[in-house]
């Protein structure tokens, strides 16, 4: 369970983010939607304490995540490419994720291995550092490396840009997955309508730093999506 | 068109997220230049005087074209390690319509445009004024300026193309070492007396302006190199296509026995060694062993044993000083990750800690021999190994959390500044100064080896109070982590 409870962020003076309250259940595959600008990235960066809130707070699993650093044993996320150590293989860099979330080689190597579909051959035995793969190839890495050591709480950002059409397919298969049958809380943002309509249970769309609709998926959405970013919604 | 291209940088420049800080760098190299400049002011107005004094029999004019070989092969040398082909964010500008020709010619001329090149003028002019009040021919004199000045230009391209080999191969001191070593091992063991031939090759052209046309050639030849080299880098692709070499893992399995900081420490040991601009800083580790050999075999320094101290903590701690300094910047390109992440900053910086004290002590053992030359210089680094141990790891990780500068590792490193701001300025007053002082003022006092107690011992309470300190330590960084990561994420 997360709790998002008056938060807000403004960068001298200019508020990029206001949430007054939020609420995301555990094992919810969540979505979170908007224009450029709209806050989306300022949330998560919130939610990982990257950044510091200027009022308000969120609670991670009871854990305020500002406070104290005990939600990061059962929270991981990917960002950016930021989150990638350019100069280790992918499988080092697996491994040391793995270690720093308690998972020995032999955890980790089971886990990766259940997505060589998703990697399409092109990440584990490469011998090429991470900083050498392609944009697309790195994300992957990164995609994967967030679910190591089973999280309760995963964070991804924009993870189907950059992605080629088998791989988003797959990487939709497997945010279904992780919802369904390991009550993971997933959370997610996209510019494509699509794509989380289709995996996630509900859907947020943030303006301007607010919350303007809260979705439960149906039918029904994606329509109403596409006309409210089409500005024609009829209210 | 050029006027866009200055314009750009102008902006650049100003609109820097770093621009403040920048600025105090950019004020202390304008100070330098001006140094400088001085410097070759003086050496110009003496020179005749200077030369007269060494070679009383020959005429100074001669006297100096007699040295100009050894002129151009340190002014090759000071280059490349100063002078950097100028950069250029060219890759928004390849969509435009802008000839690639007008890039890469803007890109040469500006390098044309350097401090380093208009240096020797302020040498070579009065000393050639001097030379025609004296009484050698005006035309002469005239056309040797000229001479030396595309000297220095054939030098300035020169390098260029050293670099540009350097780049390419892992060892990036080889080309210039190999290149300068070749010129003057046959100089000097008279195999083909370059000195010789280039000193009258300049007084012949001195004499007859029409020669000029030899170095002109040339340079233009060289710039014409320049230009073939740089056109063909100036696609995207080959800006954007590294070479991908294979690389072999290892497992570090020995770090093991250093418990729960040995994931660190493996990143760690692969940051050094997988890096442009870290890997320089293991290959600094020989030279600042051997600093030691610049002061102790001369009798001079023999009897100045306050200044052991000082050599001693540079000669353990070289690793220290040069890795230190930039903590937590190494990992400014993925520091987000490491925010997020399940770990303790503490165990973090502990990994640091560790790393830089094992090379201290490494180092130390390494210096052993240096007891060839007197028991108290061994017994200077052993206090100094101590001191550096106890206190200034943790100053140096302490003033760490003051570091707002991203790093790019992928640049290479010599006199790369990338990453400097007033902390490492700084930060040397605290590692270095306050041991010399406390040891010269202890030693003046009290005596050498209550000099080395001192020290030692302060050294020792460092390393009592190493888990207190570090709890310090680690608050401050938690205190600075927003702003460190809203930092590092600035390019610039």
């Amino acid at each position: 369970m997360i709790i998002t409870s008056d938060l807000s962020k403004k960068y001298s003076g200019n508020e990029v983010l206001n949430i007054e309250s939020l609420e995301i259940p555990k094992g919810q595959s969540f979505g979170l939607v908007g224009n450029n600008g709209a806050g989306k990235t300022t949330y998560f960066s919130l939610l990982l304490d990257l950044i510091k809130p200027s009022a308000g707070f969120i609670k991670n699993h009871g854990v305020q995540v500002n406070e104290s650093e005990e939600w990061k044993p059962f929270t991981s996320a990917f960002i950016d490419e930021s989150f990638l150590i350019g100069y280790l293989t992918a499988e080092e860099y697996f491994y040391f994720i793995g270690e720093l979330r308690g998972q020995n080689k032999a955890d980790v190597n089971k886990l990766v291995a259940q997505f060589e579909d998703f990697f399409h051959g092109e990440i584990l035995g490469q011998k090429k550092y991470l900083r050498d793969l392609s944009k697309g190839n790195q994300k992957k890495a990164g995609i994967v490396a967030a679910l190591i050591g089973n999280p309760d709480v995963i964070i991804l950002d924009e993870p189907f840009a950059n992605l080629d059409p088998t791989t988003q397919i797959r990487l939709k298969g497997i945010i279904k997955n992780l919802a369904k049958k390991q009550s993971t809380t997933v959370l997610i943002s996209s510019h494509d309508l699509m794509h989380v309509t289709d995996v996630c249970e509900r859907i947020v769309v943030l303006e301007k730093g607010e919350i303007i609709k809260d979705l439960e998926t149906s039918e029904a959405t994606l329509k109403e999506l596409e006309a409210h970013f089409a500005g024609t919604d009829i209210q | 068109m050029i006027k866009n291209f200055l314009s750009l940088e102008w902006k650049s420049f100003l609109r820097s997220a770093s621009f403040g800080k920048g600025l105090a760098v950019k004020i202390l190299m304008g100070f330098f230049a001006l140094y400088f400049i001085a410097m070759f002011l003086f050496i110009g107005f003496f020179m005749d005087k200077i030369l007269l004094e060494t070679y009383p029999d020959v005429d100074p004019f001669v006297a100096f074209n007699g040295l100009l070989f050894f002129w151009v092969i340190g002014d090759l040398i000071i280059r490349f390690f100063f002078q950097k082909l100028p950069v250029m964010s060219v890759k928004p500008l390849l969509t435009l319509p802008i000839k690639r020709k007008g890039i890469v010619n803007y890109v040469l001329g500006k390098s044309v445009v350097s401090l380093i090149n208009f240096l020797p003028l302020f040498a070579i002019v009065p000393f050639g004024f001097k030379l025609i009040a004296k009484g050698h021919n005006g035309t002469t004199i005239l056309t040797w300026i000229l001479v030396i000045v595309i000297i220095t230009l054939i030098n300035n391209f020169l390098n260029f193309i050293i670099e540009s080999l350097s780049a390419e191969t892992e060892l990036s001191f080889l080309p210039i070492i190999v290149f300068v070593g070749t010129l003057f091992g046959l100089n000097h063991f008279s195999i083909l007396n370059i000195s010789e031939a280039l000193s009258r090759g300049v007084v012949s052209i001195s004499e007859n302006p029409i020669e000029l046309l030899i170095p002109i050639i040339i340079l233009v030849v060289l710039y014409a190199y320049n230009f073939k080299t740089l056109r063909k880098k100036l696609f995207l692709d080959s800006g954007l296509k590294k070479e991908i070499k294979e690389v072999y893992t290892s497992n570090l399995e020995w770090t093991k026995n250093f418990g729960d900081i040995a994931p660190f420490m493996q990143l760690d040991l692969k940051l050094l060694w997988r890096n442009k601009r870290t890997k320089s800083s293991v290959w600094m580790l020989p030279l600042g062993l051997f600093y030691g050999l610049f002061f102790y075999p001369q009798p001079a320094y023999q009897d100045m044993p306050w200044f052991f101290a000082l050599i001693g903590i540079f000669v353990t701690g070289i690793f220290l000083i040069n890795f230190g300094q930039f903590i937590p910047a190494w990992d400014s390109g993925y520091y987000k990750l490491l925010m997020s992440q399940n770990i303790k900053y503490e165990q973090y910086l502990k990994s640091k800690f560790t790393l830089m004290a094992l090379s201290v002590m490494i180092l130390f053992v390494l210096s052993i021999p240096y007891v060839y030359f007197g028991w108290e210089i061994l017994l200077a680094h052993f206090v100094a190994a101590i001191y550096n141990l106890g206190v200034n790891t943790h100053v140096i990780l302490y003033g760490g959390s003051f570091n707002r500068k991203k790093i790019d590792l992928d640049q290479k490193a010599a006199f790369n500044f990338q990453g400097t701001g007033a902390v490492q300025w700084l930060i040397g007053i605290p590692l270095m100064l306050l041991p010399l002082a406390i040891f010269g003022i202890m030693y003046a006092i009290a005596g050498f080896e209550i000099g080395c107690l001192i020290l030692g011992i302060l050294g020792i309470i460092g390393i009592i109070f190493h888990q207190r300190l570090m709890k310090v330590i680690t608050k401050k960084y938690l205190e600075s982590k927003y702003k460190m990561i809203d930092a590092f994420e600035q390019n610039n």
